[in-house]
């Protein structure tokens, strides 16, 4: 695997060179290093689709590169030094284990700007992003645990990082609010993107009574795996679409191109700062995708009514009282969880079993 | 096979009842269980007999990940283009004979190294297939047609053995072929003398190159099969870079399996049945030690199976019987929070545990590889 993915970045990195002594003007050159095939349609290809509506907002203006299927190991750190080598100007790395390198390669590239998407390493010149895809989480949890009938909801787990143990949670809470009987049975695929793995996995958790199937890995496999059985299922990071109406229902997307253009703006104008950003349903950086006629029209409703509230600010997905799995206390009655707390998050919350891998 | 693999047949049955008897201790359904597994295994099973013909004949093929993935998408594009996910089959076996034919041509008329242009087959099967299944990403394929009949019916028993996808069934009668072909026939006994000594071969008048050649085909064929099953029938879809290893994993079920199809069967199974509990054990929460206990409890049948067969004593062998009580032992009193990246190495150790322990006896082992395995040939004289 390594020596195909060593292929395809120096294929990808000499599309990229070459694009750039085509160049004219000295454009801005932005450069985008996924961790995935774009091909996935989740995770990658919706950064792409970011990527694509930079080329398309700025025109001549800016030029893009990317690199896919780049491993989170030491490959990361010779991809983005490539990158910032070859005259990029700002950089996305779009993938919570790409962290360490983008930090180090960005020491020693202090006038290149760097954007590492879902880390919490920040530097002069290293801003950080991501979704609040846990608000997703919460709706698409509530329309879980309305519609589930054996009570049993399966999750696709990738790693164990906050991210994901923060959507665990979020999900499992919005579920149990509506069905105080629901079940969680989490599997831990160990990989962003492994479609034999993923369809195994949705499998496994069909086979022992999940009707409500969650994926937090990139492809699109455990829909197709699961086609035509009495599930229900919801796009991951991107719509998904091609499996409506079912077993995809709705799905959370991750919406980027504003993000992105933003940020390449701000480069051109000089105007760029190092920023945390983290941004849920209100602007519209988590979006829930459209709720097919598999889902219930009174549920369809209630679940568009929470998304809606928790754009408005009116409901946090995490508001007290909350405990941890331990049965020790976490939020007190009323009380909603601080940024910090959530985006460190390595615990499950009270109500869900099984050992956390740590 | 001058005697009867014994300790093979006990080591399959303790593997089957052993996994019956922990599925309805657990509360988990056995007959999904099974038929998960044998999905799980058929892609594997089906490239690494191919790779087995191959190496058989004295060729050492490593582009096995190329040559599997490309055969996905060719069988996937065709299937989706003609509506037809039997001429999907067809055409990923051709395809996969097609580049297991280049691999050829290069190795066996140009010489060149067997390693470096195996290793060049699988980086230019993964770029290739990539770029012919750009259009075809997110698209679904027609249904594979199934093995559906009355028996099916039958509880159970009908449901492991039959209703199954026909990739399944022509998985076990390649298996049968190649049993067959290689320890019965006078064709198959040409190939195995190519393998151990191409240039006596090549000295009683055999056509070296040809036989080798043919088998490259074929063993290319199988991976297309095996990437077909994939693609078709166990993900169904068509993502780049499905195949995640699955050849190399092939490749060295067939070193495990000591060039020898019931065991590559075997290790096969093993691999997509610990690949498939490891989720189920996930999902139920129950603590993966129990894995290492039935690889160390197949290991016991073996020893003391062959010992027995061996006339040797069998009191040596209670060392296994021991660490496969004490690991249950632990399994049911400590339920240990193992990290997950454990828990997906466990297919890799208990296949490769098992297998190595197996063929144990370096000896037989090193004698078990075609002597051949790897060299080039270079007709002189």
């Amino acid at each position: 695997m390594k020596r195909r993915n060593l292929l395809l970045t120096a294929a990808a990195l000499s599309v990229g060179l070459a694009a750039g002594a085509a160049a004219q003007d000295d454009p801005v050159k932005v450069g985008f290093v996924y961790v995935g095939p774009i091909g996935d349609f989740g995770w990658n290809y919706q950064h792409d689709l970011g990527r694509q509506a930079v080329e398309e907002y700025f025109g001549d203006k800016v030029e893009t590169t990317y690199v896919e299927d780049v491993p989170e190991g030491p490959d990361a750190e010779r991809v983005i030094r490539q990158l910032a080598q070859s005259g990029h100007d700002l950089i996305f790395t779009t993938s919570f284990g790409f962290m360490n390198p983008t930090i180090k390669v960005a020491k020693q590239f202090p006038d290149v700007k760097f954007e590492h998407a879902t880390g919490y390493q920040r530097a002069d010149n290293v801003s950080t992003y991501s979704g609040r895809f846990y608000e997703g989480r919460a709706v698409i949890g509530h329309i879980a645990g309305k519609m589930t009938e054996s009570n049993i909801i399966g999750y696709i787990a990738s790693f164990p990082i906050p991210e994901v143990v923060r959507g665990i949670n979020a999900a499992y809470l919005a579920a149990r609010d509506v069905n105080p009987d629901v079940q969680m049975k989490i599997i831990w695929v160990n990989s962003w993107f492994d479609p034999a793995k993923e369809a195994d996995a949705a499998n496994q958790l069909y086979d022992q009574g999940a009707d409500v199937i969650m994926q937090h890995t990139d492809s699109t496999s455990p829909m197709a795996a699961l086609e035509g059985k009495d599930v229900i299922m919801f796009g991951q990071a991107s719509d998904m679409a091609e499996f409506k109406p079912k077993p995809r229902v709705s799905s959370i997307i991750d919406n980027w191109a504003p993000y992105y253009i933003e940020r390449t703006q701000a480069v051109i104008d000089g105007t760029w700062e190092s920023v945390d950003t983290w941004h849920g349903i209100d602007k519209g950086m988590t979006e829930i995708g459209e709720m097919t006629e598999a889902i219930p029209e009174e549920v369809r409703e209630s679940a568009q009514a929470l998304a809606d509230a928790i754009a408005a600010g009116e409901v946090h997905p995490f508001t007290g009282p909350i405990n941890k799995q331990d049965g020790s206390p976490w939020l007190a009655e009323g009380e909603t969880a601080d940024d910090g707390t959530l985006l460190g998050m390595n615990f499950y919350v009270e109500g869900i079993e099984g050992q956390l891998p740590n | 096979m001058r005697r009867p693999e014994l300790p093979l047949l006990a080591v399959t049955l303790t593997a089957v009842l052993a996994l019956i008897v922990f599925a309805i201790a657990n509360g988990l359904n056995p007959v999904l269980l099974t038929v998960s597994i044998m999905i799980a295994a058929t892609p594997l099973m089906l490239a690494a007999l191919g790779e087995l013909v191959v190496e058989k004949s004295g060729v050492l093929n490593l582009g096995v990940e190329g040559m599997m993935i490309i055969g996905a998408i060719a069988g996937f594009a065709v299937a989706v283009e003609t509506g037809s996910p039997m001429l999907g089959v067809v055409a990923a076996a051709l395809a996969g004979a097609a580049l297991a034919l280049v691999f050829g041509v290069l190795t066996q008329m140009l010489l060149s190294n067997q390693v470096a242009t195996g290793l060049a087959l699988t980086l230019f099967g993964l770029g290739l297939a990539a770029l012919i299944g750009q259009p075809y990403a997110g698209i679904k394929p027609p249904a594979f047609p199934r093995l559906d009949f009355f028996l099916s019916d039958i509880p159970v028993i009908g449901r492991v053995l039959f209703g199954h996808d026909l990739m399944l069934y022509l998985a076990f009668a390649l298996l049968a072929a190649v049993w067959l072909f290689l320890s019965r026939t006078r064709a198959g006994l040409i190939l195995r003398a190519v393998g151990e000594s191409h240039d006596a071969a090549h000295a009683l008048g055999y056509n070296v190159i040809g036989i080798r050649l043919a088998a490259i085909a074929f063993g290319g064929a199988c991976a297309g099969l095996g990437g077909a099953a994939l693609s078709l029938v166990r993900v169904p879809q068509w993502t780049e870079g499905m195949t995640a290893g699955a050849g190399w994993i092939a490749l060295a079920i067939v070193v495990f399996a000591t060039w020898k199809p019931g065991r590559v069967a075997l290790g096969a199974y093993l691999f997509g049945g610990v690949t498939i509990l490891q989720l189920n054990f996930q999902a139920a929460r129950i603590t993966p030690l129990w894995l290492l206990a039935l690889a160390l409890l197949l290991l016991a049948v073996n020893a003391s199976v062959r010992r027995w067969q061996q006339g040797r004593p069998v009191a040596p062998v209670l060392g296994w019987w021991a660490a496969t009580a004490a690991t249950a032992a632990l399994a049911v009193v400590w339920a240990p929070s193992i990290q997950s990246q454990y828990l997906s190495m466990t297919p890799y150790i208990c296949t490769i545990l098992v297998l190595v322990v197996m063929s144990g006896n370096r000896l037989r082992a090193s004698l078990a590889a075609p002597a051949s395995l790897g060299r080039v040939f270079h007709r002189t004289g």
